[in-house]
């Protein structure tokens, strides 16, 4: 079994994978049963400024989307920071800490956008021992209005300076979390790195309304009769986390900084994914929402299964393999031709391919009066789209052109590897040499 | 098309052979209903139904299995595609993970626990989830590692469910186990008893051979207890003992002409050792005395082995039954009748052979079991007897009491550096999951009795 024990900004964990700032990292009691269910790490639910405490609504907080058998793909929520006292929060870390030596415990922060509301939480969180801090620049909701979480997310030149405040005011590693409710991440992630973080995490949650009540035409979570747009995120969210942890990974201007993933982990192939994409951890809050803490276990061990099956002995072989392949589209292979094929014995004549192929994308699928299903190579344009809706995994693959071979749909010779920069339709194109 | 009547007619002529007779059935026929109870799923199969566990908190199904099996994170382990891990997750609270997804009677388990029978009536398959995960590991590396040899010796007497697990918990701590085993094949009542299409091609004995991969096991077979093997020169040999000899007897009919019955422990015992179905003789009229899980295995093969007519007897009624409601209902799918409230007199032969079977009706009354006086003749040419198996060789000197070994805690028998579990210890069902349990249990027990003395 591979040792998952994973390093980030100095901070050891035996495991990368840490729950993020949110319900479940909000007090001692939580996160005691969290790190006994073996999470590496957690970071503590966001403190706010010394003084009375915010109050959440009294009515709901969550909404949701599900999938087939009411499987939670997404959850939205309109909770704020911690509502309960600074001090507590503060004599818990510290408890916490002391107890488990071997856990990563950072602490998100968020407090007004001023130098002397910085300079006065940070010697306290100091003093807990925790091991580093986190910026809430990204919640969406509720905060945002009073001029803090994403509202300073969503201004590079806050994050800069607020960054630079806590590395002044503060020992340990900063890590600035993102607001993905932006057009170009890369340039909240720059000025982090320019306000000299140590680490960015993202995704935060995105701006969203769930479901109407169609009786009380209102949004979900409805309180009173009302509703507000809240943080989306779970599974659902994954594809647009990764996108963004990419974009930050193969930035030149940011290229290489550590990052913690965030985003709708749900298995230890999130994980990875994310992992590979460039993120040094992990950290996870839906997933324990929804199944509870011990979900970390099987995290643990398929990352551990795969690392084994991989031949990678620390997570640090794997962290960023994929971003040298997170290109362009202008730099991808026109010449790479591919087939879709159908298996015929896996094939089990829902037709899906065909309605798929025949009315959205290219005809290029044939149906016999007995419900065969066949591939038609020379209309098929390698879509994807008959692999993505069929049901049965595998049944319908890409099987790639050899060199040298015609393909039957446009009678060319498929040729070496040549992009979109030099092709003859492209007004823009630089002759190849 | 000609040569298939032909199989047939000739088939159908020897259904009706009157007395023994072997190969009733055509071999094509007899193959297919010895086939897999329930064949294995295929990885798409499993994930459509590992998708249907809600990985519930303290799941019903864990804390229903008596060797609390963590079933939630074994099914999410298969649904994320990692069946290496599930099966870790399987073996290490049930190192018989295997045949357990075989033979347990999970509908009275961990299935009739799954909160999905609350919602739908219908449960995640869980058993056959779990020989899923556990059939890929068969034939990769034992995955478990021995500890370093602690220079203790433990005595494992008894090489079924109860003692496999034992043994392979104490070797894993270290300990150097011999482990007897009376047959001249390891394996219990998972190599011998247990209906043949529950555990196919030769399963058990596949098993056995993995789960010794784990090494520091030596095993000794046809070495019975007071029969060359001797308690207390095993005591006197080993730092401890644990003693798995399930139950070796049957409890006699007491009726006239019981020496016409065959015991249907032997049947199947037969059966599962025969290297060629088509050479058993089975009767054309087979009656089944009892209502336990031997008597439908019994039943069930006698009626797959080609018997025109098999009836199972029993004495009270279905609900009373000690075989599960899937085990009745697959003995009726069989075609195997169930008569109920019938008591068996005298069995009835004519020059050694068994002609009828002759029964009083009974009655139920205030709990108690009644014979009504009238009574009941239904031909037979063999009749095989499963009414209980019975504790025998236990050594002496200690204590029995309800035909059982009387232990407490993890099989502590009350004498010192002696171990006992499985069907010849006091406690639990007499299932192979909760031998299993029993002898992991004791192990570790026998583990921290020879630590802390060290």
């Amino acid at each position: 079994m591979a040792d998952l024990t994973t390093e980030f900004l100095g901070i050891k964990s035996p495991n990368p994978f840490w729950l993020a700032s949110a319900p479940p990292t909000d007090k001692e009691y939580n996160v005691r049963r969290a790190f006994e269910a073996g999470w590496g790490g957690v970071v503590w639910k966001t403190l706010g400024a010394e003084g009375p405490p915010v109050v959440n609504v009294n009515g709901p907080r969550y909404g949701a989307i599900y999938g087939a058998d009411r499987r939670l793909l997404g959850l939205n929520n309109i909770e704020l920071i911690t509502d309960r006292p600074l001090q507590t929060n503060l004599d818990e870390i510290t408890r916490v800490k002391a107890d488990y030596p071997d856990r990563a415990i950072i602490v998100s922060i968020m407090v007004p956008c001023d130098e002397e509301s910085w300079k006065a939480i940070l010697p306290l969180v100091e003093a807990t021992g925790a091991d580093g801090i986190e910026l809430n620049f990204g919640c969406p909701h509720g905060m945002a209005e009073r001029g803090m979480g994403s509202a300073v997310g969503q201004v590079p030149e806050y994050i800069e300076m607020v960054t630079r405040w806590c590395k002044q005011y503060y020992s340990k590693p900063v890590i600035v979390k993102l607001t993905p409710n932006i057009s170009d991440i890369r340039n909240p992630a720059r000025a982090a790195f320019a306000g000299g973080a140590d680490a960015v995490s993202l995704i935060n949650t995105i701006n969203s309304i769930t479901s109407v009540d169609l009786d009380a035409m209102s949004p979900e979570p409805m309180i009173d009769g009302k509703g507000t747009h809240g943080g989306y995120c779970g599974p659902a969210v994954k594809p647009i986390a990764m996108n963004m942890v990419a974009e930050i990974a193969r930035d030149p201007e940011t290229y290489r900084k550590p990052i913690s993933g965030i985003g709708g982990v749900t298995t230890w192939r999130d994980a990875a994914e994310f992992m590979a994409l460039g993120a040094g951890n992990v950290q996870v809050c839906t997933a324990a929402m929804t199944y509870g803490f011990k979900v970390v276990q099987e995290m643990i061990s398929g990352l551990s299964e795969w690392m084994d099956e991989k031949g990678h002995t620390s997570t640090s072989d794997f962290i960023g393999m994929a971003v040298p392949n997170v290109t362009d589209w202008q730099h991808l292979n026109l010449n790479y031709v591919t087939k879709a094929v159908i298996d015929q014995d896996a094939c089990i004549s829902c037709g899906r391919c065909y309605a798929a192929c025949e009315d959205t994308s290219h005809q290029a699928i044939e149906m016999s009066e007995d419900r065969v299903f066949t591939v038609m190579d020379d209309e098929c344009v390698a879509c994807n789209l008959c692999v993505n809706v069929c049901p049965i995994e595998g049944c319908i693959t890409m099987e790639e052109m050899a060199k040298g071979s015609i393909d039957p749909r446009t009678g060319e010779t498929v040729k070496d590897y040549a992009n979109w920069t030099t092709h003859p339709n492209n007004p823009g194109a630089v002759a190849a040499e | 098309m000609t040569q298939t009547g032909q199989t047939t007619a000739s088939a159908r002529n020897r259904v009706m052979t009157p007395g023994l007779a072997p190969a009733r059935l055509a071999p094509q026929d007899l193959a297919e209903g010895f086939e897999d109870l329930h064949p294995a799923f295929d990885k798409h199969e499993a994930q459509v139904a590992a998708d249907r566990c809600y990985f519930c908190h303290d799941a019903p199904c864990m804390t229903a299995c008596p060797t609390s099996i963590d079933v939630p994170l074994f099914i999410r382990q298969i649904a994320t595609g990692t069946e290496a891990s599930a099966a870790r997750t399987i073996l290490e609270a049930n190192i018989l993970g295997g045949m357990c997804a075989r033979v347990c009677p999970t509908e009275t388990l961990c299935e009739e626990a799954c909160v999905r029978m609350e919602a739908e009536g219908q449960p995640v398959e869980i058993g056959r989830l779990q020989r899923f995960a556990t059939d890929a590991v068969l034939d990769a590396p034992h995955p478990f590692t021995r500890a370093a040899p602690t220079g203790k010796s433990v005595a494992v007497i008894g090489a079924g469910p109860a003692g496999l697990a034992a043994a392979h918990r104490l070797a894993m701590h270290g300990h150097a186990v011999t482990l007897y085993d009376a047959r001249g094949k390891a394996g219990g009542l998972n190599e011998f008893g247990i209906a043949a299409y529950k555990s196919t091609d030769d399963f058990a004995a596949r098993e056995v051979d993995w789960l010794l991969g784990i090494g520091g096991i030596t095993l000794k077979t046809g070495a019975r207890l007071g029969g060359g093997l001797d308690l207390e020169t095993l005591r006197a040999a080993h730092d401890a003992v644990f003693l798995g000899i399930g139950l070796g007897g049957v409890n006699a009919l007491g009726i006239p002409g019981e020496e016409l019955a065959t015991n249907a422990v032997d049947f199947i015992a037969d059966l599962r050792q025969s290297g060629d179905l088509s050479t058993l003789p089975i009767g054309r009229n087979v009656v089944v005395i009892g209502g336990g899980m031997t008597a439908v295995d019994a039943a069930v093969q006698a009626k797959l082995l080609g018997a025109q007519s098999v009836i199972l007897a029993y004495r009270r009624g279905r609900d009373a039954m000690p075989a599960s409601e899937f085990e009745q209902s697959l003995a009726a799918a069989k075609g195997v009748q169930i008569l109920e409230y019938v008591k068996p007199t005298a069995l009835i032969g004519n020059g050694g052979r068994l002609r009828e079977v002759e029964f009083e009706y009974t009655a139920v009354e205030d709990g108690a079991l009644t014979g009504t006086g009238e009574s009941l003749i239904l031909p037979a040419d063999q009749v095989f007897s499963a009414i209980g198996q019975t504790l025998i060789g236990a050594p002496a000197g200690l204590s029995v009491a309800r035909g059982k070994i009387t232990v407490t805690g993890a099989g502590r028998t009350g004498t010192d550096g002696l171990w006992a579990g499985g069907d010849c210890a006091s406690g639990g069902d007499d299932l192979t999951v909760t031998a299993v349990a029993e002898g992991r249990d004791a192990a570790e027990d026998i583990h921290a009795f020879l630590t802390k003395e060290a």
